[in-house]
């Protein structure tokens, strides 16, 4: 559905966009997942057709975005950053304006638009101004902008920045239910997002992609999730030994004392629960443990594994 | 080109929709009349109108860049050209759709001002109505221009203040030009070109009721040379 070959785009001297190439299938809910400025809008931008990159291409459903660029276009629906919007229209106002544009005319159009404000929940705010619509509001006509023409694929760049949590979920389930039938692609730097909504991931960290798979593939890049973290009150140096002694222990580190407990961060050899041989280890050294903790590595770890050891 | 007749409905629509649009209208009709009634009716006493357009001329020059500035500017602001230039729409379509509406906004307010002001004179005297015409269809040729050169620098910045601006400089350029080269002495080729550059020439010309092909001419290319501006301004967010 989307091919991206070798995009660039550069923005005087810094590389917005280097080198990227994606392809995106049919029916995929991919994530674009990356820190702020990592080059997630622009890529955005050059797949819509507001850009146009340096070098290389980019095909959506067959079409070059910058040969063909109306085919593109009438296939998106694309909800910028922050939702812009003319605010001294009305919400129906808007949604007939954008009909117009999408080439939608009477009973066609009027069922398009009727669909929108029910599936986006906009039957209350219809007369008003989008000026005096909340944020969630906003956020909820730009969607319904985005899809008014039914599109094959919908382009969302941070779809739930700036509403609250419930409106968070709304949004959330609705990028879920259209996923079923769409090719959605949506920016965010918040890793639940991509967790609730997406089949696939793509980290991107200054306009490059750190990494690309299912939310368990990229799950398993975090050295296969199997960290324990115990809390021990006796001597250092029995600690330490007790834990050498485990074949099943890849590596420990020192995390500290806090309140007369020491804090060790024990990394398990993939797939083994640690926890039986830990209280026998404490047992047979005479150490007391206080506690067992078994951390599953988070996508927000991998995230900053990714991203921020790239930087340093 | 229905998408440049949607986006002629919503900005002529969004015209009516903000106070200030009224604001201007207002002033407008409101500065003319006052204008006219204290000059030609109370001072001078006549039903003559050849006065009239001596200050219709300064008040469409501070008018046209009140109702052009935003066009693009706001759009540019505000992020709304990402969402319209990501729809399918052409650039050209944009163009001719916001400048229609801006031609139509200024011809209401023309219409307004034709049926307060010339019809209540023909109603209480006898005025010559060659040159009222001629002058109307002047301030519409003439407005059109400015209108053009408006939308042209309201494509060029995010700031409509500076759009307001620059585009009252250009036009008082045009609409002085003349007169201000007649100080410098220039060699007769170039001062005639210079004179035909001058807007305020032309508009003088249909004024006397005559209509030349070279004044309509003239327009038209003032027109089409800034809508052309404009067309490149916006495309050129494309170039590589």
């Amino acid at each position: 559905m989307i091919e991206v070959k070798g995009i660039t785009k550069r923005f005087g001297p810094t590389t917005a966009v280097d080198n990227l190439s994606f392809s995106i299938a049919p029916g995929e809910v991919v994530g674009f997942l990356g820190p702020n400025g990592a080059g997630k809008t622009t890529t955005m931008r050059i797949l819509t057709c507001f850009l146009p990159a340096d070098a290389g291409e980019a095909k959506v459903a067959g079409f070059d975005v910058l040969e063909q660029s109306m085919e593109v276009r009438s296939r998106i629906g694309y909800l910028p950053e922050s939702a812009p919007l003319y605010l001294d229209m009305q919400v129906n106002e808007f949604l007939g304006y954008v009909g117009d544009i999408r080439g939608l005319k009477g009973a066609e159009k009027t069922a398009a638009t009727d669909r929108m404000i029910g599936l986006c929940g906009l039957s209350g705010v219809l007369m008003k101004q989008i000026g005096e619509l909340s944020k969630g509001y906003r956020q909820r006509v730009g969607l319904a902008q985005a899809m008014i023409h039914n599109p094959d694929i919908l382009v969302l760049d941070e779809p739930t920045s700036g509403l609250d949590p419930n409106q968070i979920r709304e949004i959330r389930d609705l990028i879920k239910t259209l996923g079923k039938e769409k090719t959605v692609i949506l920016s965010t730097h918040i890793l639940p997002e991509v967790e609730a909504t997406c089949s696939r991931v793509m980290i991107i960290n200054q306009g490059k992609i750190v990494a690309d798979g299912s939310i368990d593939e990229i799950g398993k890049l975090g050295g296969g999730g199997n960290l324990h973290v115990i809390l021990a009150r006796g001597d250092q140096a029995k600690i330490e030994s007790g834990l050498k002694t485990l074949a099943d222990v890849a590596g420990f580190k020192n995390a500290g004392q806090e309140d007369g407990l020491w804090r060790y961060e024990v990394q398990g050899r993939p797939g083994v629960h640690l926890g039986e041989q830990l209280f026998r280890m404490a047992a047979d050294s005479g150490v007391t443990l206080a506690e067992i903790r078994r951390e599953k590595t988070t996508l927000e770890d991998i995230f900053a594994d990714l991203t921020l050891g790239k930087e340093a | 080109m229905s998408r440049a007749l949607a986006i002629f409905k919503k900005e002529f629509a969004s015209y009516f929709n903000s106070l200030m649009a009224y604001f201007f209208l207002v002033v407008f009709l409101g500065a003319t009349n006052l204008l006219f009634v204290w000059f030609s009716f109370l001072k001078e006493r006549t039903s003559n109108m050849t006065n009239y357009f001596e200050f219709v001329v300064p008040t469409l020059w501070l008018f046209i860049p009140a109702i052009t500035m935003r066009m693009w500017a706001e759009e540019k602001k505000l992020g709304t050209l990402e969402l319209m230039m990501t729809m399918p729409v052409k650039d050209s379509e944009a163009v001719i759709g916001k400048f229609l509406a801006s031609f139509a906004f200024l011809a209401v307010t023309l219409v307004l001002s034709f049926v307060t002001i010339p019809v209540m004179v023909g109603i209480v005297g006898e005025p010559d109505w060659g040159p009222i015409i001629g002058g109307y269809l002047g301030l519409l040729l003439l407005g059109a221009s400015f209108i053009a050169i408006g939308l042209a620098l309201s494509s060029m910045t995010e700031n409509q203040f500076i759009a307001f601006l620059l585009t009252s400089i250009i036009c008082l350029l045009f609409l002085g030009i003349g007169e201000l080269i007649a100080l410098l002495p220039l060699p007769g080729w170039l001062g005639s070109l210079i004179n035909f550059l001058d807007a305020g020439t032309h508009f003088k010309s249909i004024g006397r009721g005559v209509i030349d092909s070279r004044d309509l001419i003239y327009y038209f290319s003032l027109v089409g040379f800034f809508l052309f501006l404009n067309y490149r301004a916006v495309t050129s967010r494309r170039w590589k």
